[in-house]
This record gives structure tokens, C-alpha cells and sequence, in this order.
């Protein structure tokens, strides 16, 4: 990584930790919180502007792969399976160390499956989805695209709604901790606050990191060769229907380790979650960033989520979203700090390229 | 069972009307300008809440009457604000403005009627009244519905074959440009487009109001029913439209048969994706006819 593109990232590093001294010095460190749950939301936000700014395909149903993740985590590590114990599966399952002896709420021993074991599944069952759904929903384009992952997404929220394995309209409570590693453990308690807050923060980091390299490579300048124009680029020999279908599995597999993460750290998870609304949100989101601008739309995505967040919209939430989404696509649709930060870019490294979507 | 079966038909006729008015409500703004207007939905359901507060004070067919006549001037107003001055918009663009439109829309509704459901009186009898046709029992509110949609179609042939206004449109869904050069004031007609879009969904709103109550939040599903509808039909072809709104509503109806209720809607979105990927012209289009796009 060239240091014109590792400035930022220690700029991000920097004021991640500034801000927790400052909550630290205010004596507001329930902020981290909100803080932390708005890293997770990010990561779905950050896989959705690589595949709207950079692929430039639109998805209206990144909250669906975000349930996926959650979901499916939060059914495995809370479902009981002692009394099977001896049967075959779970007996493997136990030796392999995929399951964990715990104490529920309510002080009884139950075996479930392990966090990490419930997480890869997850992620894996989101690759596999994204992967499905992916190969044909890609092939379409404008109108067709955004209904057809719309309808994805709507599938998803009445499959969680409508399942009483997963809780109906009250969704997954009493999710688990996840020990992800010696130390840390992603949950919502407010000992935890501060080293829950700078987990997800450095798995923002890492992924900022990822992408921005993603970006400035080969895969990027092919994705934003796809962008401007299709055809011209598949006649370059830009593999274009494996390039779309990559990222787009890539922007859902993001969404669903956020998924997974948000889920243990709130301790469950609803239908709203996988609802129309949170895919918009997301979109709405993106476009403010500036559409394929990484930098622009953290800082929105931080602002948006964190004011919505700490209930600053009331009861306006949502027409606050549909409103920004009006007046960016009507106004700037380049997005409102997406073209000046666009410019400092080019400044601070003249060779970096982004793509313009009018 | 034979009874039963006719029960079914009757809801899922029912049900399939107000989708094929939804449906064409997608191709008369599809024709003349190329957008899926996502907030189709949304007058639907401004048409019947508006008509259950006019209905307070006022008789129900002047209400009705009234409530169709607001939206229609919401539609224009909503057109002429947001779509008429942009220049060239992106597909992308224009599908995330009508997606803010209806949620706006929407918002704007959960606070001036909140969230409570709302209905219509039935326009004749009440809920149990019911006209019997050999053991079938059905009630007048859905002859009322399937009644409305069908004038609702004839209507609009009638003034899209015979009225210089709706030629007038028609060469501007043609071909936009060489309208403009015959002296077509083509922003009019896209104008227009949206007034009538939002009158017929305004009036379906307000016929299947005491069957299926009117919330704030119904325009999204009707709005993916509606498109599914276009979809089904091949955009653009409205006439397709109504048979294929019969089609869905029927499906989904004896879906009932075999899934849980909770799943129904997932009948719909799944013959979306099912026509999206396989024959995205729709069931009677062929794409040689999609691309003259005539109504």
C-alpha cells in the first residue's frame, strides 16, 4: 500500500481514537454505543458503494443478506440442541468443537452452536445466496435490477417474519456473546463498550483497507470501466457479468458478517432489520456518500446513522432518509461531499481515479 | 369443495383487479417516459385514506369523487416538482427519486392519519350482505371492484383510441421526439401520465377500501403486485396487464391451498423473479412488440 492511500487510513485510526478520549474526557462514553453499532452498519453501507459507485449495479436488497447473517447466526447460537446430544450429527458436531456448553439467561445448560462456527455458516450461507441469486439478477439491468433485488429482499423479510423458528414479528432475543478472540467478546454490555467499540472499528479499518486496494487495481479499474460503459468494456475483455457477480457477492458478504456482528453485540435481532426501509436506508446512504466515493460516504454513513441512531429524527426517521434521497438525486448526485473530497483526492494523489455518475 | 374453489376464484378475481389497475397505473407513466414510478403504490393508498376523511362530512360518492380529484392533483403536483425540470436523468437516478417519493409520501400519511386501518363503508349492504350464485357466495363489494376496474380498462381504450389527448400521448410513448416535432407539448403529456396514473390507482384505492382496509404502509407491496402485473404482461401492454393481474390474483388466492398465509406475498415476488429471468418480455409479449411499445 503506497502512502498516499495509508495517510487516510491513519487519519481514520487517529480520530477513531480521538473520539473515544473525547466521549472518555465528556464523561459520554455511552455514545460508543451507537458509535459501534454505526461501524457495523457501515460495513454493509461500504459493500453496497463498491457495488453501486464502482460496478455501478443497484441493489434494493442488501438488508435481506444482513438478516441472512444475523438470522442465521442467531438461530444457531440459541438453539438448544441437549437433548439430541447422542444423536450422530450433533455428537460429530460436538467433536469437532463446533458447539458450546453455556448458560442461558435463565441459569440453564444448554448446548448451542459456537459463534464462530454459527458465523462462518452464516457468511457462507449469505456467499451461497449472493451467489444464486446473483448470476441471474445480474444479468438485468436498470428497472428490472432494482425490482428484482427488491423482490429479494421482500422474500427475505416475509421468510423472517412469517417463520415462527425465527421469532415471528419479535424476531431472535437472548443471542449469545461471540468470543471472537482471547479477551474480546462482541456483546452489548457496558464493560465491553470500549474494546466492543474499537473491534468494530478496526474491522472497519481493515475493511476500508481491503476495498481501497480493491479500488486502485486491476478489479477496480474494471469495475469502473463496467460503470461507465458496459459493452465498451466487455469488448476491452473485461469479464464483466464475473466481475459484477464478485463484487456483488463480495458487498453481501460484507453485509452479512455485519449481520452476524450487530446481532451478538445487540443481543438479537428483529424483521425490521431485513425490511425494505433498511435497504433504501442503505442506498440513501451511498448516494449522499457521493456513489463510489469510500471516504465521502463513511462520513455520511457515520453522521446518518449515528444522528438516527441516538433518535436525533424522532419520529421523522424515515423521511428524513427518503428526503436526502430526494434532494442528492435531484441536486447533487454526485453527492454533497463526494465531488470536493473527489478533488482533495486527486490532489493528495493525482493518479487516483473515481468514478462520476450522472 | 366446488364451492370452495369459487370462493377462491372470487377472492383472487378481486384481488387481481385492483393489481391489474395498479399495473397499468406502471405503464401508462412507463410509456410516455421510460420510469417505473415505484410510488404507484402510494395513491392507491392516498386514494382511499383520503376518501375515508372526506367521507366524514361528506356523502360517499361525492367523497370518492373528491378524493380521486386530490390525487390527481397530488400525482401532477408530485410530477411537476420532482421529474418535470431534470433534464435527461440517469435510469438509476430516477429509480431512487420515485423511491424517495414514496416513502416521503408515505411518511407524510403516518402522520396526518397514523397508523391506525381504515375503511370504507360497503358502497352497497354491509359485510354480510351477499349475492348468491349457486352456493357461491359473493359479496357486492367485489362486483363493485371487479365492476369499477373493468370501466376503469374501458375507459382508458376508449380514450387512448379516440381522444386526440390520448393520441396525443400515445406518439409521445412512441417516439418522444418526433411528437415533440409534430407540436406535442410532451412535458404536458408526462404530466398527464402521472395525473391519470394516480386517478385510476386513486379510484381502485377507494372500490377495494372495505374489503382490504386502507393502511399507511399497503402502497410498497401494491406497488411490487402492480409491477410484478406489468412485468407478467410485458411493460407496457396494458390490456396484458389485466389479464395477467387476473392471473397473479388467482395464483396467489389457491396459493392458500398449499402455503401458510405469512408466504403469500412471497408467491408474487417469486413469478417476478421467475419472469425477470427467464422471459422478462412477459407472458404475451414478444420483444419485437416491446420495443414499438404501443398501448
Amino acid at each position: 500500500m503506497r502512502s498516499s492511500r495509508l495517510t487516510p487510513v491513519l487519519i481514520l485510526l487517529g480520530a477513531v481514537t480521538a473520539v473515544q478520549l473525547l466521549t472518555l474526557a465528556t464523561g459520554k462514553d455511552f455514545y460508543l454505543t451507537q458509535l459501534t453499532m454505526t461501524a457495523y452498519y457501515f460495513l454493509v453501507v461500504i459493500g453496497l458503494c463498491l457495488l453501486m459507485g464502482f460496478a455501478g449495479q443497484i441493489s434494493l436488497g442488501h438488508a435481506g443478506f444482513f438478516a441472512i447473517g444475523g438470522y442465521t447466526s442467531a438461530f444457531l447460537t440459541t438453539l438448544d440442541v441437549s437433548a439430541y446430544r447422542d444423536a450422530s450429527l450433533v455428537a460429530s458436531l460436538a467433536k469437532l468443537q463446533l458447539l458450546m456448553n453455556r448458560q442461558d439467561l435463565y441459569g440453564a445448560q444448554v448446548l448451542t452452536v459456537h459463534p464462530w462456527a454459527a458465523c462462518v455458516g452464516a457468511v457462507l450461507l449469505a456467499l451461497g445466496v449472493a451467489f444464486a441469486i446473483g448470476v441471474p439478477v445480474l444479468k438485468l439491468k436498470g428497472h428490472y435490477l432494482a425490482m428484482a433485488t427488491l423482490g429479494f429482499g421482500t422474500i427475505i423479510f416475509s421468510i423472517v417474519l412469517g417463520t415462527r423458528r425465527f421469532g415471528a414479528a419479535d424476531g431472535i432475543s437472548s443471542v449469545p456473546a461471540f468470543p471472537v478472540l482471547p479477551g474480546v467478546s462482541v456483546s452489548g454490555g457496558s464493560s465491553g463498550r470500549v474494546l466492543n467499540y474499537y473491534f468494530a472499528w478496526l474491522l472497519v479499518t481493515g475493511a476500508m483497507v481491503l476495498l481501497l486496494n480493491l479500488i486502485n487495481s486491476r478489479v477496480g479499474r474494471a469495475l469502473r470501466s463496467i460503470h461507465g460503459a458496459e459493452d465498451a468494456a466487455s469488448a476491452m475483455g473485461v469479464d464483466t457479468a464475473r466481475y459484477k457477480l464478485s463484487t456483488f457477492v463480495l458487498s453481501a458478504a460484507l453485509a452479512a458478517i455485519a449481520g452476524v456482528f450487530l446481532t451478538h453485540y445487540n443481543g438479537g435481532i428483529g424483521p425490521s432489520e431485513a425490511g425494505v426501509m433498511k435497504s433504501v436506508r442503505y442506498v440513501a446512504v451511498v448516494a449522499v456518500g457521493g456513489m463510489g466515493s469510500l471516504w465521502g460516504t463513511l462520513i455520511m454513513s457515520t453522521v446518518l446513522n449515528f444522528f438516527s441512531l441516538r433518535g436525533y429524527f424522532g419520529t421523522f426517521d424515515d423521511a428524513v432518509f427518503g428526503g436526502i434521497l430526494i434532494l442528492i438525486m435531484l441536486f447533487a448526485p454526485d453527492g454533497i461531499i463526494g465531488s470536493d473530497l473527489r478533488k482533495l483526492e486527486r490532489k493528495i494523489n493525482p493518479k487516483s481515479q473515481t468514478a462520476n455518475f450522472k | 369443495m366446488i364451492e370452495l374453489f369459487f370462493q377462491y376464484l372470487v377472492a383472487g378475481l378481486t384481488y387481481g383487479a385492483i393489481y391489474a389497475i395498479v399495473g397499468i397505473g406502471f405503464n401508462i407513466i412507463y410509456n410516455t417516459t421510460g420510469i417505473i414510478n415505484f410510488a404507484q403504490g402510494e395513491f392507491v393508498m392516498l386514494g382511499g385514506m383520503t376518501a375515508v376523511t372526506l367521507h366524514g362530512f361528506l356523502p360517499l360518492p361525492v367523497a370518492i369523487i373528491a378524493a380521486v380529484l386530490i390525487t390527481m392533483v397530488i400525482g401532477g403536483l408530485i410530477e411537476m416538482t420532482f421529474i418535470r425540470w431534470l433534464a435527461r436523468p440517469s435510469v438509476l437516478r430516477m429509480i431512487i427519486i420515485t423511491i424517495g417519493i414514496s416513502i416521503l409520501v408515505r411518511e407524510a400519511a403516518l402522520l396526518i392519519w397514523g397508523e391506525g386501518v381504515r375503511s370504507l363503508p360497503y358502497f352497497t349492504g354491509n359485510e354480510v350482505s351477499a349475492l348468491s350464485f349457486g352456493g357461491v357466495r359473493v359479496s357486492p363489494q367485489v362486483i363493485w371492484t371487479i365492476g369499477v376496474c373493468s370501466v376503469i380498462v374501458l375507459l382508458l381504450n376508449l380514450f387512448f383510441q379516440y381522444t386526440m389527448l390520448g393520441r396525443e400521448m400515445r406518439a409521445c410513448a412512441a417516439n418522444r421526439e418526433a411528437a415533440a416535432l409534430c407540436g406535442i407539448p410532451t412535458k404536458n403529456m408526462v404530466t398527464l401520465s402521472f395525473v391519470l396514473s394516480a386517478g385510476i390507482g386513486a379510484l381502485a384505492g377507494c372500490v377495494v377500501s372495505p374489503i382490504t382496509y386502507t393502511q399507511y404502509n399497503i402502497g410498497t407491496g401494491l406497488a411490487i403486485k402492480g409491477f410484478t402485473v406489468a412485468i407478467l404482461g410485458g411493460l407496457g401492454n396494458s390490456m396484458a396487464a389485466v389479464a395477467a393481474g387476473f392471473i397473479l390474483g388467482i395464483l396467489e388466492s389457491f396459493s392458500i391451498w398449499v402455503l401458510p398465509t405469512a408466504y403469500k406475498d412471497a408467491i408474487s415476488i417469486s413469478i417476478l423473479l421467475a419472469m425477470l429471468f427467464i422471459r422478462p418480455s412477459g407472458l404475451f409479449g414478444d420483444r419485437e412488440a416491446m420495443r414499438l411499445k404501443d398501448f
